[in-house]
């Protein structure tokens, strides 16, 4: 279907059908349980797992497939978040514009970066594109202050009077007249659905931005990446070219990440400097390699994964904690409270820490290598039958 | 006129002269081998023919074009191929994705932007690169992860690999340095039937004269960075220079 093989159209419709029914799998529990704290089926939350996704689709598209680490790729978010709510200010809250045009200028200034960055490679390409990031950051922060309103963050104003909003269309970001933060709420029983409308039109880009790097991964061009990260030294007596190939990922991966900076402001206008921070850029990388980088599904886990403890983690408060540890002798209750307090709420980063460092230590190839190795106990394969085929899972089946 | 011409090429790093004045002429479809004690020049010499360094002075001629200035790519695409003293393959590829690299360096150049289209619908890259596994009778290796394979079977991938590119001209740096003697004498085979099946020329740089005198129709003796004596093997095996820079003056 679609030019895919069987597994990859298999691997393509679960992740359509998980998206679809996402608002039913993340509200597990009723409303009213002490365990609705565990649910993420809200709108915001929701939004946020698929624009992540996307952007570290894109970024796997770079590092998974040619071994380039971009410390960079949030200044094309942020990039992209811009020229969304500038085409809000000029044209008016239709979306489409704005997620055209954010593509459009994160690749060019991909182009630009990628150019200059990837003249060198290894340690240097990473800290070039950190340097570029960073001066972008400064830059939106206080130089372009006419173009991105500096620390008070990009918005629109009730006096920018834009090109086409009439006084019937919405005052919010919308698609054709569906309001995105609009939600539909569904009450069964104790528990309660919501749908809305931005998630389903990040959801439905997400799933073609996934379809699109499944294409790219099983297309020459994806092969050609994949043999510059295994050996650039036999490419080149090959009669390849690898600069144009890495660029060429290099301004792919730069649009994704444009993608998901207009979706971002399309489901909340506003465009801060801060979203172009090293931390942003460093965040797709822990969600890239968390998930497994240079496999298709890695990525999009990692960002949900790392979003859902963000937003869980950061809820638990030390009250929170009292009460669960209630049951327990109180020279034992507080020296414990004490110590997980620490890993709660903001120290949320710790505990991303040690997972971080947990899955890298333990499973290398990431989530994706977790999985197949449950899977493996699961269907009671030996390692050995894995071996004689001489294929190691995870590096030749991208797409398990 | 050869279909390598090398014309008083010089090149010096600081105060060595690697080398000096070197004139070299490959005959189209031969074997020739360029030999020479350690520090000879030899593989400054393969450097500059692949386009890895420039020379100080002097021209190379590929087929009438120079290919001073070139980058490797480059003149890999005008035909010259080159197999590595250690192999040089895509060892986190399988050998067929291997094979098939240089199948579309060869249809499509340097630089294809293609993302879209789909690797197993190129049925005349699959087709020809399955041939080529079969021709290097390592067909039954093709879902084999490269990196994973002995050394001669990568050995016998990277030569399949630069043949698939239909070269005009094999250069190959001490194919068999490192192998064991079986080893060594399946390559020997490998390249005799390659020579007997193709239009190719081979230009091979060899330390073990056992490979160099089975394989070789023309000898370029090189001494300090100098050809010393061009001839054919027998005549190069008596040639009191050729024991006097191996050997020493007093043999």
């Amino acid at each position: 279907m679609l030019g895919l093989d069987k597994k990859d159209t298999t691997l393509l419709i679960v992740v359509a059908v998980l998206a679809l029914f996402a608002p039913f799998l993340l509200n597990p529990f009723p409303t009213e349980s002490a365990l609705a704290q565990f649910n993420a089926g809200y709108p915001d939350l929701m939004q946020r797992f698929v624009i992540f996704g996307i952007f570290a689709i894109g970024f796997n598209i770079l590092f998974g497939l040619t071994g380039y680490l971009s410390f960079g790729h949030a200044a094309f978010l942020g990039v992209g978040s811009y020229a969304a709510v500038w085409m809000f200010k000029l044209l008016g809250y239709n979306v489409v514009p704005g997620i055209i045009l954010s593509v459009i200028v994160a690749g060019v200034f991909a182009l630009l970066i990628g150019f200059i960055s990837l003249r060198r490679s290894g340690i240097y390409f990473s800290i070039l594109t950190l340097a570029f990031a960073q001066m972008s950051f400064a830059m939106a922060y206080s130089v372009l202050t006419p173009i991105t309103n500096g620390e008070t963050g990009l918005q629109v104003y009730s006096s920018d009077n834009p090109l086409f909003q009439t006084a019937t269309d919405p005052n919010v970001p919308h698609l054709f007249g569906l309001v995105m933060r609009e939600s539909y709420t569904m009450k069964v029983g104790a528990w309660s659905f919501s749908f809305n409308n931005g998630y389903y039109l990040c959801a439905i880009l997400m799933l073609v931005a996934f379809y699109i790097s499944i294409r790219i991964f099983r297309s020459p061009f994806g092969l050609m990446l994949r043999a510059v990260k295994s050996n650039q030294q036999r490419m080149n007596y090959t009669g390849l070219s690898a600069r144009p190939y890495t660029l060429a990922a290099f301004v792919i991966s730069g649009m994704y990440a444009g993608l998901a900076g207009g979706l971002l402001a399309s489901m909340d206008p506003l465009a801060g400097a801060e979203r172009m921070q090293w931390t942003a850029s460093g965040e797709v990388v822990l969600m890239t390699i968390l998930g497994g980088a240079g496999t298709l599904i890695g990525p999009v886990l990692g960002a949900g994964f790392i979003k859902y403890f963000e937003n869980i983690f950061s809820k638990i408060n030390e009250s929170t904690l009292h009460g669960w540890f209630s049951w327990l002798p109180d020279p034992i209750e507080d020296p414990l409270v004490w110590l997980l307090e620490h890993f709660i709420g903001g120290g949320w980063a710790l505990t991303l820490g040690t997972l971080f460092m947990l899955v890298v230590i333990f499973l290398p190839g990431g989530l994706v290598e977790g999985g197949q190795r449950i899977g493996r106990l699961i269907s009671g394969k030996s390692r050995g039958t894995e071996d004689e085929t001489g294929k190691p899972a995870a590096t030749s089946h991208p797409a398990e | 006129m050869g279909i390598l011409e090398v014309k008083n090429v010089n090149k010096r790093f600081g105060g060595l002269q690697a080398l000096g004045n070197v004139n070299l002429s490959v005959a189209e479809n031969t074997v020739h081998a360029i030999i020479g004690p350690n520090g000879a020049g030899k593989s400054t010499l393969l450097n500059v023919l692949v386009g890895k360094l420039i020379p100080d002075t002097g021209s190379v001629m590929f087929d009438g074009k120079s290919v001073l200035g070139r980058a490797p790519y480059e003149i890999n695409q005008m035909g010259i191929s080159r197999v590595f003293q250690t192999p040089e393959i895509f060892g986190d590829l399988t050998v067929m994705e291997n094979m098939m690299i240089p199948c579309f360096a060869k249809r499509d150049g340097a630089f294809e932007l293609n993302p879209l289209a789909s690797v197993g619908k190129q049925t005349d890259i699959v087709e020809r690169a399955e041939q080529m596994l079969i021709d290097m009778k390592m067909i039954d290796k093709r879902h084999m992860h490269a990196a994973s394979m002995s050394r001669g079977d990568k050995r016998r991938l990277e030569i399949g690999m630069c043949l698939s590119q239909q070269p005009r001209l094999l250069l190959l740096d001490e194919p068999t340095a490192g192998m064991a003697r079986a080893d060594t004498n399946n390559t020997i085979d490998l390249l005799k039937q390659i020579k007997a099946e193709r239009d190719i020329t081979i230009a091979i740089i060899e330390h073990d004269m056992h490979v160099v005198f089975s394989l070789a129709e023309r000898i370029t003796v090189l001494a300090q960075g100098t050809p010393l004596v061009e001839d054919t093997p027998d005549k190069i095996k008596g040639h009191p220079k050729v024991r006097e820079a191996y050997l020493g003056e007093s043999a």
